[in-house]
Parts: C-alpha cells; sequence; structure tokens
C-alpha cells in the first residue's frame, strides 16, 4: 500500500480508538487488531504525530500503583474523522468506477 | 528477558538519539510490557510479546533518520518557489539593486560630510596659524590695532577648531563603528547561508 495512504488510514484508526473514550497505547493495540496489525514502535509515532497536529492529547493517571498514559481525542481529531468520512465516499465512487472499467476490459 | 534487561538493552541501543526522547520511548514501551502483565501474561512472555530488541531498536533509528531527513528537506527551496524566483528575477534584482545604490550613496554622503567637515578643521588651522603670523607682522610694522584684531580672530579660530576636531573625531569613530557592523553582518549573512546549504 502507497505510504502516504497507509500513514493517514493508520492516523484515523487511531483517533477513531479514542474516540468514544480515553484510551492507553496496549488497548488502542488491543482494539484495532481484528482490523489492523500495529507495532508498538509505530503506535508510538502515530501519538507522537497526532499529538502535534493538536489532534489528541495525553494525560498521565495513576493505574494499580504505577503511572499510565491516557489519550484522548480533540475537537481537531473529531474533525479529521469527519474528513476521513467525507474523502472516503469519493474514494469508493472512484474505486467503483476503477473496478467497472477491468471488468469492460475482460 | 525481564522489563528492566529489555529496557537497559534498548537504552544502551539507542544511545546515539537524543535523551528526552529515548526516555519517553523507554516510558512507552516498559506501560506496554507491564499492561500486558497485568492481563496475565508472565513477564518473559510479555517482553517476548514486544519484539526483539535489535529490530525495535533498527526500526526507531531509521524513524529518526527518517524524521530527520523530512525536517531537512523542508528547508530547501521547493522547485515552485526556486521557478518562482528565476521568473520574478527581472523584477527583484533591479530592485535590489537600486536599493544598494541608495544605501551606498546615503554611506557616500555621510562619508562626505565628514570629510568636509574635517577640510573645515583644517582651514580654520590655517586661518588661525595666518592670523596669528600676520598680527605679529602688523604689530611689528607699526600698526599695533590691527594686529590685535588679526591675532585676536586668530585666536578665536584656534578656539573652533579645537572645538570641531572634537566632533569630527566622534563622527569619524561612528562611521568607522557602523562600517565595521554592517560588513559584519553582511559577512555572517553570507556565512549562515553557506551553512544552510
Amino acid at each position: 500500500m502507497d505510504i502516504q495512504l497507509k500513514r493517514g488510514l493508520l492516523d484515523v484508526c487511531v483517533l477513531a480508538a479514542i474516540r468514544s473514550e480515553d484510551s492507553y497505547g496496549y488497548k488502542i493495540i488491543k482494539d484495532m487488531k481484528p482490523y489492523i496489525e500495529l507495532s508498538e514502535s509505530t503506535l508510538y509515532t502515530i501519538l507522537k504525530r497526532l499529538e502535534a497536529a493538536n489532534m489528541l492529547t495525553v494525560q498521565t493517571a495513576e493505574h494499580g500503583g504505577r503511572l499510565r498514559k491516557y489519550y484522548r481525542i480533540t475537537r481537531a481529531g473529531e474533525k479529521r474523522i469527519e474528513e476521513f468520512k467525507a474523502d472516503w465516499k469519493e474514494i469508493l465512487s472512484i474505486y467503483r468506477f476503477v473496478t467497472k472499467e477491468g471488468n469492460d476490459n475482460d | 528477558m525481564t522489563k528492566i534487561e529489555f529496557v537497559l538493552s534498548l537504552h544502551q541501543r539507542l544511545s546515539a538519539l537524543p535523551s528526552g526522547d529515548v526516555k519517553e520511548r523507554l516510558i512507552f514501551y516498559s506501560e506496554m510490557i507491564e499492561d500486558r502483565m497485568e492481563e496475565g501474561l508472565s513477564e518473559e512472555a510479555a517482553v517476548a510479546s514486544i519484539g526483539s530488541v535489535d529490530v525495535i531498536a533498527a526500526q526507531i533509528i531509521e524513524e529518526f533518520h527518517t524524521a530527520k531527513l523530512n525536517a531537512k528537506q523542508k528547508k530547501r527551496l521547493r522547485a515552485g518557489e526556486i521557478l518562482l524566483l528565476v521568473l520574478g528575477s527581472p523584477l527583484w534584482i533591479s530592485l535590489l539593486v537600486a536599493a544598494f545604490a541608495v544605501v551606498l550613496s546615503v554611506y557616500v554622503s555621510l562619508w562626505a560630510i565628514i570629510i568636509s567637515l574635517w577640510t573645515v578643521f583644517g582651514s580654520l588651522i590655517g586661518v588661525a596659524l595666518g592670523g596669528i603670523v600676520g598680527g605679529v607682522i602688523f604689530a611689528m610694522g607699526g600698526n599695533l590695532l590691527k594686529g590685535i584684531a588679526l591675532a585676536g580672530v586668530a585666536i578665536a579660530c584656534l578656539g573652533l577648531s579645537i572645538f570641531l576636531y572634537y566632533s569630527c573625531k566622534a563622527a569619524t569613530k561612528g562611521m568607522a563603528a557602523l562600517t565595521k557592523k554592517a560588513a559584519l553582518g553582511i559577512k555572517n549573512r553570507f556565512s549562515r547561508g553557506e551553512e544552510a546549504l
């Protein structure tokens, strides 16, 4: 898959994983697992990128006698998901056009 | 491998990277291991599920270099900007030359003012010396009043020249300092430009 496209998809997936409630690193990976496999180092990079773009904020909270980082989506992050949904409709219609052309040639 | 061993080993392999970034990553991995252990995995199994330290370290180092390279490339001029610079050159080069000419003429005029002030100073000294000599000659020739008047004017000129000397000296010093500052500024700008390339 094209790197830029994959990067954009992963960003939106991580945002979707924290949309309904604040989440932490391991839970994000677990929640995404049925759809896409993500390594820890990739997740770290995505979280950093989204934080720099103000699409999420990080809070450290105590959990079971240790500290854990929780990620919370911002309005900009929610907007990104909405943009992705709008873009996707367009991509789907292009996909349908491309596959239709393929069928005609067969 | 235990969690501590994993973290220490990763830390050792990332020693060439900025310490703040490395520390944050180590905390991240450590949290990931602890979360797995909380789910029921043994420490060894939790560490093993994260993956090999060598692979992770190599991945992080590669990511770091890619990010660094991207930041560098962003700094460079894009093709569009270069095209715009070339197309706009008849306009901006002439404007630049005009601006340079204005600055240069102001600079030369300032030096011209200083040179004329020094010339006035020279003439005052000349008048003073001539007046004193003339006054003495007049006085010795029997024209005492004329001699005293001439010597008086000469002394007044001498006084004025002393006052002018300090003014000229200060103005020359000021201009020299300004020239030095401007030259240093231009030099720094150019050397910084070379570094950026």
